[in-house]
């Protein structure tokens, strides 16, 4: 009853609104709408970055074929590079997240290894975070 | 033996009345169907607000938790994933609605609270399926989306809020 009574008196609707109330609804919207950009917008990636524990282990163009063999803290993990993008082969953690999240080509995406404490960050012209860390 | 007895209140039973009307929302909506898992109106946090204006924050806080945990309990979903999401976005809405209500009364409305609280419960939710739940970074994609549906549910529940309070009156509860 009361929702209908306010799609007949649309103006009842707009009066129920004070200065702070529209100040919230236009901060939201534009929040939102950074999100959406932030989030599902995303370059592709030229370059990938592998870290070793704390350390940057190599950085690799993504335009080649290539496996490359690390050595982690639990052993040897693979990390394959294949027509713009990367992704972890093999690794000898016990979840294998690293290896479920697949194919990596959009800059900014991660995959992160934290039984192996290997990680590898994808880069595009800009830098999406400033750093990550574990 | 002293038999144990349990006094109460005018106010517990008011407490109970309004928290009994929250799950009986709480129902209706549990029925209807949704999009997305999580994606819901949550017209149960109409009562919440309601309770806020009309007999302050501690009343309020009542009402959403007992109707968390009996409504669960209702559904079978008592300790079940949906149940701490339930609680931890009611607790973080709670948290934020503490704070919202004593903002300026004269330029934030029950909107503001209830967009509010409707952002604090998915940031809550949200939260615990990243750190619980899908330890995965991929759960940022899903953000906008609630954040959107937050706003707008957020806005229809605050609108009827405040369409409610203004027919009954509205009693202006000093929190002090």
């Amino acid at each position: 009853m009361l929702v209908l009574n306010f799609l007949r008196y649309p103006k009842q609707l707009i009066n129920e609104l004070l200065i702070g109330d529209w100040l919230i609804i236009i901060l939201s919207l534009v929040g939102i709408f950074y999100l959406f950009q932030s989030l599902w917008t995303s370059e592709h990636a030229a370059r990938v970055q592998i870290s070793v524990g704390n350390k940057i282990y190599a950085t690799y163009s993504l335009n080649q074929q290539r496996e490359i063999h690390l050595h982690g803290k639990l052993g040897d993990a693979v990390i394959s590079i294949s027509q713009g993008r990367a992704r972890f082969s093999q690794s000898p953690c016990n979840t294998q997240y690293c290896v479920h999240q697949g194919w990596l080509s959009h800059a900014g995406q991660v995959a992160i290894c934290l039984p192996n404490q290997i990680s590898l960050e994808l880069l595009g012209e800009r830098k999406l975070y400033d750093s990550l860390s574990y | 033996m002293k038999p144990i007895q349990i006094q109460t209140t005018v106010d517990d039973h008011r407490i109970a009345k309004l928290a009994a009307f929250a799950i009986a929302l709480h129902m209706v909506e549990a029925v209807i169907p949704s999009p997305l898992p999580g994606v819901k109106p949550g017209i149960a946090n109409i009562v919440t607000l309601y309770v806020l204006y009309q007999y302050g924050y501690a009343a309020a806080a009542w009402v959403s938790i007992l109707r968390v945990f009996a409504s669960s309990l209702l559904l079978g979903q008592f300790l079940s994933p949906t149940f701490v999401l339930s609680l931890s976005g009611t607790i973080f809405s709670l948290g934020i609605l503490w704070l919202a209500f004593k903002f300026p009364k004269k330029y934030f409305g029950p909107v503001s609270l209830s967009i509010l609280a409707a952002f604090a419960h998915i940031a809550g939710q949200l939260m615990m399926v990243r750190l619980w739940l899908i330890p995965h970074a991929g759960v940022a994609y899903l953000v906008p989306i609630f954040a959107l549906a937050a706003l707008f549910f957020g806005l229809v529940n605050g609108l009827i809020t405040s369409k409610l309070l203004a027919n009954d009156g509205r009693k202006m509860v000093n929190n002090e």
